[in-house]
């Protein structure tokens, strides 16, 4: 099967990530990472599904296939929300914007890499089955999707676009226009960073991006910015055939609104009322080495109690972090723990999942 | 993107280079292989004294991104270790021929560097 690709040829390093052939560093890991905290950097991720829901149900369809109360949603907000099955476990995670009443299409929703066409028939098998009107159309491969994330990202893309980008709160969603080309300018993002997130035209991919004039980062940046504050990576922190995992295990209980009817809801009820057995936690390690996936997690015994499912050298803090799933009596408190690195046990302790203040 | 090859190096298939000097083989990871791993924050080194063998792993090295093992081009004991390392691993990436090198040998049989792939194999390999 060949990569998918995205609309801007990049001159770098690539790596399959999630079907798609994708820039994975420009410059350096480093330089990139530092870049977005310091500065500005931008970030193609055109890889991100793309799925617009409209129609006299579509407000309903999406409240039955997510976690959160989509029904919050005033036009041109956004929200965080989990995408379950029926025993609760993650599928995905995902952004549900209502798109501006300016726009033809009320929602879209961002799945993950690689996911889109899941989501797409996943969205279109459960209208059917429950015979709601709406219009799913998935246009992955209609929208180009770039992140402009750092401190000074209002300054690069303001220069850029006619969006009073003072005006967009966190989670906001407005019509525009970047280096001229219609656009949809979100304040979202995935590095913990103020910054914003812009879909454009395919086509017009190229120019927009080539308008951005600030340092390109790749996906390895990407995942150390995102690690540093404890972002789930779907497919690796959660997956349903690997790491099944329910949100309330993986730290993000706050996107789960079991006052809403959803896919999922009995079974995360019962998980709200008992606690989950396992937690999602960060880990500092206090020993050299770099915590990796998959990397085993024990107790000051040297008995298993979990693993890893993310880490690396962070950049900013110039020390070794790992995320991972612990028993739920590891998080909220530091304990220490070891991570076995290469069969050797290596002192660390518990955190939050979040290692930025 | 053209990588340093240094004329006075023989080379492993597996990216590390080795050099001759006074009797002593130098080794360490060559230009294209820190450009591959990118920044690089971890090298786990072996013991002075500790002994060696042709096409071991004799240490690891980590960047942000991705693990890698360290071979031995030849065979012998480890003389020296570079230190240096442990608190500055960058320096792989900065001099991977210079400060960057990982360790020293005595050879078991310097012969066994002839072995080894040439500045020109080395090149054809890689390009």
């Amino acid at each position: 099967m060949s990569l998918r690709t995205p609309p801007v040829p990049h001159d770098t390093k690539t790596t399959d990530f999630g079907g798609w052939e994708m820039p994975v560093e420009f410059d350096s890991i480093r330089t990139e990472h530092e870049a977005v905290r310091e500065r500005v950097g931008k970030f193609d991720v055109s890889h991100m599904g793309e799925i617009t829901v409209s129609g006299p149900d579509a407000e309903r369809l999406l409240q039955r296939l997510t976690t959160s109360d989509v029904g919050a949603l005033d036009p041109s907000e956004s929200q965080y929300a989990a995408i379950t099955d029926e025993h609760g476990i993650m599928l995905d995670d995902t952004i549900v914007y209502r798109l501006p009443a300016d726009q033809d299409e009320a929602y879209l929703f961002i799945p993950n890499a690689g996911h889109d066409e899941e989501m797409y028939d996943r969205w279109v098998d459960h209208r059917d089955e429950w015979g709601l009107d709406a219009t799913v159309t998935n246009r992955t491969e209609e929208y180009a999707m770039f992140a402009i994330q750092g401190p000074d990202s209002p300054d690069l893309l303001g220069a850029e676009t006619n969006v009073d980008l003072s005006e967009l709160s966190r989670m906001d969603v407005v019509s525009g226009t970047v280096a001229g080309t219609d656009s949809l300018v979100a304040r979202t993002g995935y590095t913990g960073e103020q910054g914003f997130e812009v879909l454009v035209p395919w086509d017009e991919g190229g120019t927009v991006w080539d308008a951005l004039d600030c340092q390109p980062c790749g996906l390895g940046a990407r995942d150390t910015l995102r690690l540093e504050m404890g972002f789930l990576l779907s497919g690796q922190d959660f997956d349903p055939e690997e790491e099944p995992r329910n949100p309330f295990e993986a730290g993000i209980g706050f996107a789960v609104k079991l006052d809403t009817e959803f896919v999922g809801r009995a079974a995360l009820a019962g998980v709200n009322v008992e606690g989950p057995e396992e937690k999602f936690v960060g880990v500092r390690l206090e020993e050299r080495g770099v915590p990796r996936h998959g990397y085993e997690v024990q107790n000051t015994d040297g008995e298993r109690i979990g693993h890893l499912t993310s880490g690396t050298m962070s950049p900013t803090l110039g020390e070794p972090i790992g995320l991972g799933y612990l028993p739920a009596e590891y998080a909220g408190e530091e304990r220490s723990v070891r991570v076995l690195i290469r069969d050797e046990p290596k002192k660390a302790h518990t955190t939050a999942p979040r290692f930025l203040p | 993107m053209s990588f340093e090859i240094p004329d006075d190096c023989r080379y492993l298939e597996s990216h590390e280079w080795a050099r001759t000097e006074n009797g002593t083989v130098r080794v360490g990871i060559t230009d294209f292989a820190q450009d591959e791993l990118g920044d690089v924050v971890f090298v786990e080194l072996p013991e002075v004294g500790d002994a060696v063998g042709i096409e071991d792993a004799f240490g690891v090295i980590e960047s942000i991104k991705a693990v890698s093992d360290i071979y031995a081009p030849v065979s012998g004991t480890v003389t020296g270790a570079n230190e240096t390392l442990i608190d500055e691993p960058e320096l792989v990436n900065e001099d991977p021929y210079g400060d960057g090198w990982m360790i020293e040998l005595d050879p078991d049989d310097e012969a066994d560097l002839e072995d080894l792939l040439s500045p020109e194999e080395y090149r054809e390999q890689i390009e």
